[in-house]
């Protein structure tokens, strides 16, 4: 063995791996064809809940419409008002007949029935294996909807969490005190639950529908503590959470709210889930 | 394991340390040298850490991004998706407020 030549051994050594190995070539192909099926394959649908956006609606849908086709990955926008006495769900009609009803897809409910339920409701009626939730409001740009879809696929993360607080992520329009309330309560929350994402109340998020549809199963809270149980929860089932920077501008039309019955509500969903979880 | 056991559990350990040199069961010659720091520590370890986390937070909040040039996009995008929606035959409820 020691006197052959080195060539020798190496077509020997190539020999035995081929002879072991007789799929490898078809392998390696198959693997390659899974990874770009993958992309052709996957399907964003995203939920917008809406209450009294009448005028947000139609801008989101534009925007959400822009990005998604510069992007080119195959999505649906499915609307879910909650009985809006404002014509919220007549502009979606309108905007369902600019569109096509492949692209805007209506499931108003009668009335007000909470955030949680509201997504259960969009995910049943949903075509695509991967769900973005964000608020119609416009305090989420679609413009961070690629980025997010991009993070996904690299990394094939769970869920992809937009982030206020890292990086170039921001607000717009928050004063100081709100600001200090913000960074205090993460600050908190990060200590006493170490949830490995550092925006819990962001509802700006890409999620596997499988794994959207368990954690929801599992959430007791309502409201907008809610986001934070969701985080929690996915970490509870070990999920993979990735994050993107995002910017946050606060309402344009109508009220922000953030009053001492929100700052209660999170205390004590804070002290239950790091009594549970 | 809940993370409201994980810090009972290690409050406990560092409580029954403090304790047991408190009560000279440990480290005896070191407790009798610096007898007050060593009563008033659980104390000093809180107020570095208020502290910490105070000043951390304060940065935070100072350094929070303010997005300006998001706002001012998304009055531009704003103005563009009306446009584009007008053309495209879609109808804006009046602004009654």
């Amino acid at each position: 063995m020691q006197k052959l030549p080195l060539l020798i051994k190496i077509s020997l050594f190539i020999g035995v791996l081929v002879s072991l190995f007789p799929n490898l070539k078809e392998n390696l192909t198959l693997i390659t064809d899974m990874a770009g099926e993958n992309k052709i394959e996957n399907k964003y649908s995203i939920l917008l809940p809406t209450y009294n956006e009448v005028q947000n609606l139609p801008i989101i849908v534009w925007l959400i419409v822009k990005y998604m086709n510069e992007s080119g990955y195959p999505y649906e926008i499915i609307i879910i008002d909650d009985g809006s006495p404002d014509g919220t769900l007549e502009a979606g009609k309108q905007l369902q007949k600019i569109y096509g009803e492949d692209k805007i897809v209506l499931k108003p409910r009668e009335k007000k029935l909470g955030l949680g339920t509201a997504y259960i409701h969009g995910i049943k009626f949903s075509t695509g294996n991967l769900i973005f939730i964000m608020d119609a409001d416009l305090s989420h740009h679609p413009k961070f909807m690629p980025q997010m879809i991009e993070k996904q696929i690299k990394h094939n993360f769970d869920i992809v969490s937009g982030t206020r607080y890292v990086g170039t992520g921001g607000v717009y329009g928050w004063d100081f005190k709100r600001k200090l309330i913000s960074r205090g309560a993460n600050f908190l929350t990060q200590l006493l639950l170490r949830p490995g994402a550092s925006d819990l109340t962001g509802s700006f998020r890409l999620y596997r529908k499988d794994i959207l549809e368990k954690i929801i199963n599992n959430c007791v809270s309502k409201g907008y503590v809610f986001q934070m149980e969701m985080i929690i929860r996915a970490r509870q089932f070990n999920y993979t959470v990735g994050e993107v920077p995002i910017t946050f501008v606060d309402r344009v039309y109508g009220e922000s709210k953030l009053g001492g019955s929100e700052i209660f509500q999170f205390a004590k969903n804070l002290l239950y889930l790091f009594s549970t979880t | 394991m809940t993370k409201l056991m994980e810090w009972l559990a290690v409050l406990t350990v560092l409580g029954s340390i403090w304790g047991s040199m408190i009560t000279k069961k440990v480290g005896a010659e070191f407790v009798d040298n610096n007898y007050t720091l060593v009563l008033y520590s659980p104390i000093i370890f809180v107020a570095i850490f208020g502290l910490y986390a105070a000043s951390v937070v304060i940065y935070r909040t100072l350094t929070f991004n303010n997005c300006e040039e998001a706002s001012i996009e998304l009055q531009e995008d704003i103005k563009a998706a009306k446009e584009d929606l007008t053309r495209l035959g879609f109808k804006f409820k009046e602004i009654s407020t």
